[in-house]
């Protein structure tokens, strides 16, 4: 009993501290940013987690508020492609910044939204993957992982846009696990920023999505 | 706009689970798992030794959290565990199905339902008819909704658990929440 008492005391807040802390202080990416799930750890869920759910993302160059115009972009998503906010205006758009391709965090949170397409499309919405990888890595780490929505590329100059958002970690040279949904308009409506090392998984961008298709009936 | 995240689990455990364990259970632990991730059937032994020990103070429950893009037979596995289900099958078909991972085409999914008793005419049309694909996808999208992100993820007694996929470990959260 008193082992019991003992391990939930000391170890599980720990535990927790830990991942909260590959947030929070992380500057090596070789251990910092994901959680080492070949160590039999679970992804762990956001919320018992300290995170930075807020209403404005201020950092390096950039600051985005919620009510505001969503900081316009155009990136290249394949070797001769590219995607521009403005390509889907009158859609909302759920922006995903990730810290990269292949590290095991990012891929089960966008193979997890793979699987969510059709729950997107009810809503009409649009997904677009972001990280600083370039479009060769995107292509091929797309294509390992089956998905079918656009990664798009933040490369050159690297984090321009991650940095716009307020989400580029400059001693990491990555962008934040960053969550933003922008309405049909463009403006910001919702964002989260998750601990980089923790999936936000779904949940937050399917109840915004909700949330933001209520607000726009209770308003028509 | 809220930005609270849903942490506990949505839907509850209801008559619509598969149980496996005494309904009076002080504990009921709720599996999100893919018939086709390794993890899952790494932790299907954990659950059976945990099982055992604690006997009537646990009842287990299985949702499928199939994640068909990166696990070409998650899908169909599910839809087999259900057909099963719809048999009082559904265990049987579990333990198929975790303990022989690699081998989950559609042919083996016949040869497993067959060797868990099934009535084949009704297995073989609901599975071409996708008869359970709308429960299946009911789970998963529950799932998403409590916070899963990836598999296996248990809940014990409606709330989400973080740690050590092992029995020590388990256990001891299981115990704490009895």
């Amino acid at each position: 009993m008193e082992t019991r008492s003992q391990f939930m005391r000391t170890f599980l807040p720990h535990l927790r501290e830990d991942l909260a802390a590959h947030a929070q202080a992380s500057s090596d990416p070789g251990e910092g940013w994901f959680v080492p799930i070949g160590g039999r750890l679970l992804p762990a869920p956001p919320a018992p987690i300290p995170s930075r759910v807020v209403d404005v993302i201020s950092r390096s160059s950039g600051t985005v508020r919620v009510g505001e115009k969503a900081p316009p972009f155009t990136l290249r998503t394949t070797p001769d492609q590219s995607v521009s906010l403005d390509d889907f205006v009158g859609d909302p758009i759920v922006l995903a910044f990730y810290p990269a391709d292949w590290s095991p965090v990012c891929s089960d949170q966008m193979v997890l939204y793979n699987e969510l397409l059709p729950e997107f499309a009810e809503h009409n919405a649009v997904i677009l993957g972001i990280s600083v990888d370039n479009v060769w890595c995107h292509q091929a780490f797309s294509r390992d992982r089956m998905l079918s929505f656009p990664l798009l590329a933040d490369f050159e100059p690297k984090g321009t846009v991650a940095r716009a958002y307020g989400v580029y970690r400059e001693k990491d040279g990555l962008c934040e696990r960053a969550l933003f949904l922008l309405d049909p308009e463009g403006i910001l409506r919702w964002t989260y920023v998750s601990p980089i090392g923790v999936n936000p998984g779904a949940a937050g961008i399917l109840r915004a999505l909700e949330s933001l298709r209520a607000a726009r009936r209770a308003a028509a | 706009m809220s930005n609270e995240f849903v942490v506990e689990l949505d839907p509850p455990v209801g008559d619509r689970d598969h149980f496996l364990g005494s309904p009076s259970a002080p504990v009921t632990l709720v599996e999100y798992g893919d018939f086709e991730c390794l993890p899952c059937s790494q932790a299907y032994p954990v659950i059976r030794d945990i099982r055992e020990s604690l006997g009537d103070r646990l009842r287990l429950v299985f949702r499928n959290f199939p994640l068909s893009t990166v696990h070409p037979h998650a899908q169909h596995a599910a839809e087999a565990a259900e057909a099963a289900g719809g048999q009082r099958r559904f265990w049987q078909m579990h333990d198929a199905l975790f303990e022989q991972q690699r081998q989950l085409s559609d042919r083996h999914l016949r040869l497993y339902a067959s060797q868990s008793g099934l009535d084949m005419d009704r297995f073989n049309r609901e599975m071409a008819g996708h008869a359970w694909a709308p429960a299946v996808r009911e789970h998963f999208l529950g799932g998403v909704r409590s916070a899963v992100s990836g598999t296996p993820t248990f809940f014990i007694n409606g709330v989400q658990y973080v740690g050590l996929i092992d029995v020590l470990s388990l256990r001891m959260a299981i115990e704490d929440a009895a």
